[in-house]
């Protein structure tokens, strides 16, 4: 299977997210090499097209693809011909008339990565976090950090029936929508633990249970996801003061010691110390693991839309056609006749 | 799915049909103790050397020679896995393989390396394991050893330590297991 684009986490469906995980383990190995690079995509361009601030998801992608040999094409707002008054779509022209083979794109709309897709011609797009709506990657180094440590704790690494706590301000987060999508889909529990107010209006169709009181499940949890307070997106009065805010829902270090021994303490980052929760427990969580993952897991989508080939999918070669022996060696030789394309 | 391994349904719906049994078990066993032999008398003996089975075909290879040595010599011979799948000049026309892993347990750099594959064709993926390999370390050497080679070489590349030479048509399809090593043809289905 091989994908196009990746727009939401619900594009993977659960095959889809279990085999890009399979994909992120081997890139996991790559990036532990004296030499964290293979030549996979050596040849193509991948432009990251960013229309509002981010570090370490632009530069997690710039990673990612500088790893695979891709060339990489930095685009920021700020500094581009929007000012001068070029609109997104000739944006989106202009790259592809360089011969850009992936965008990645993030916007404080949500939707612009959609609106993109349908311009794109040839390149596959990759939504970077579009507004409120989804961050798909996040979601999917999420589910590959959860796994991974609780292997590295000698616990059962599938996510199904695991109980996650996704805390703090649903309303305004991207993250949210995505890891609801994702852990829903390998059969993770998921309660939304959030104040009234930052809850999106309607949670018809999610699928996850909600509570507004943060102490009554801390023994329960398996995974507590801090959400970042996003003030620069609040334009009302959600919350009648940061402290307020963290007496009921931050993760002090007083409700950290009653989370169970096993408990992976996660946040996708940038974190706000001493508001969502304390500093040291900031330390001894995995927030810093995520990170590190995300760059093979980010290697693992880029290699699964840009150099993955497929059987059933692509169309077979010159030579597949024209000689039999190139469709397939079953059991031997595993110098094959595929390399003659 | 891999072309390699799963089940002998191919791509378009062509599938193997073995035709002749040119290697029995016992054959495939005296090949490998003789290639064993032959490794540990090139190099004298069994110090600095690494074997490195290429997925997906060439890890049980490797793991039987790493045996014979351990047996004739006593010495415990490192010895890893090496996937090619990024490193191929294929990449795209092919699915890749994900369950397949490269595990190389030692440095390279100063050791000599003896690559391991079942099969040897057009040489191309021992030219992407050779890329491979060199992000793993600088080797003081490499050598390769393979249980067949079947000529139709497309770069130049040679087989230090061979198994079988076994003249095919490049229409043939070789097939080597524990159990022998067949060679046979592709055919329509039904």
């Amino acid at each position: 299977m091989t994908g196009t684009n990746l727009l939401s986490v619900a594009d993977l469906g659960p095959d889809g997210i279990a085999e890009v995980l399979r994909l992120a383990d081997r890139f996991v190995e790559v990036s532990s090499r004296p030499i964290p690079k293979v030549p996979a995509l050596r040849g193509k361009t991948v432009a990251s097209v960013f229309f509002e601030d981010s570090t370490r998801t632009r530069l997690s992608f710039e990673t990612a693809a500088r790893r695979l040999s891709a060339d990489v094409l930095t685009f920021s707002a700020g500094s581009s011909s929007l000012n001068k008054g070029e609109s997104l779509r000739d944006t989106v022209g202009t790259l592809e008339a360089m011969g850009v083979d992936a965008l990645v794109v993030r916007h404080r709309s949500s939707g612009v990565p959609w609106q993109v897709a349908r311009w794109a011609r040839r390149a596959a797009v990759v939504n970077g976090g579009d507004g409120w709506h989804e961050h798909p990657t996040q979601a999917l180094l999420d589910c590959y950090t959860v796994g991974v440590e609780r292997r590295a704790r000698g616990l059962r690494p599938g996510l199904s029936g695991l109980r996650v706590g996704i805390v703090g301000d649903v309303r305004h987060s991207r993250v949210a929508r995505s890891d609801v999508l994702a852990f829903g889909a390998l059969g993770a529990e998921v309660t939304l633990v959030a104040p009234p107010t930052l809850l999106p209006p309607s949670l018809d169709g999610w699928g996850v249970a909600v509570s507004h009181d943060l102490d009554s499940l801390l023994g329960e949890l398996d995974v507590v996801y801090l959400l970042r307070l996003q003030r620069e997106r609040m334009t009302e009065a959600l919350l009648p003061s940061l402290r307020e805010y963290t007496a009921e829902y931050g993760l002090t270090r007083r409700r950290a010691a009653r989370l169970a021994p096993d408990t992976l303490v996660m946040h996708p980052g940038p974190v706000n110390r001493g508001v969502e929760v304390d500093s040291d427990v900031v330390d001894a969580s995995v927030i810093t693991h995520q990170v590190a993952n995300g760059v093979a897991v980010r290697m693992a989508v880029l290699f699964w839309l840009l150099g993955a080939g497929s059987a059933a999918g692509a169309p077979p070669g010159p030579h597949e056609a024209a000689d039999p022996a190139a469709v397939a060696l079953p059991g031997g030789g595993s110098d094959d006749a595929r390399a003659l394309a | 799915m891999a072309e390699r391994d799963g089940p002998p349904e191919a791509a378009g719906g062509q599938r193997f049909v073995p035709r002749t049994r040119v290697m029995e078990p016992d054959d495939l066993r005296r090949a490998t103790w003789r290639m064993a032999h032959e490794i540990l008398e090139r190099n004298r003996g069994a110090q600095g050397l690494v074997l490195v089975g290429l997925q997906k075909g060439g890890v049980w290879v490797a793991e039987q020679l790493v045996g014979v040595v351990r047996e004739v010599s006593g010495a415990d011979v490192p010895c890893g896995t090496l996937d090619v799948a990024f490193y191929r000049d294929d990449i795209g026309l092919r699915p890749v393989l994900t369950e397949e892993a490269t595990d190389i347990p030692v440095d390279l750099t100063g050791r000599t390396v003896v690559l391991v594959d079942d099969v040897l064709y057009t040489g191309r993926t021992v030219r992407a394991a050779l890329n491979a390999l060199a992000d793993h370390g600088r080797a003081r050497a490499v050598q390769l050893a393979v249980v067949v080679d079947r000529g139709h070489r497309e770069l130049p590349i040679r087989p230090d330590f061979v198994g079988k030479n076994l003249p095919t048509r490049s229409d043939e399809l070789v097939e080597v297991s524990p159990t022998g090593v067949v060679i046979g043809d592709l055919a329509e289905p039904g």
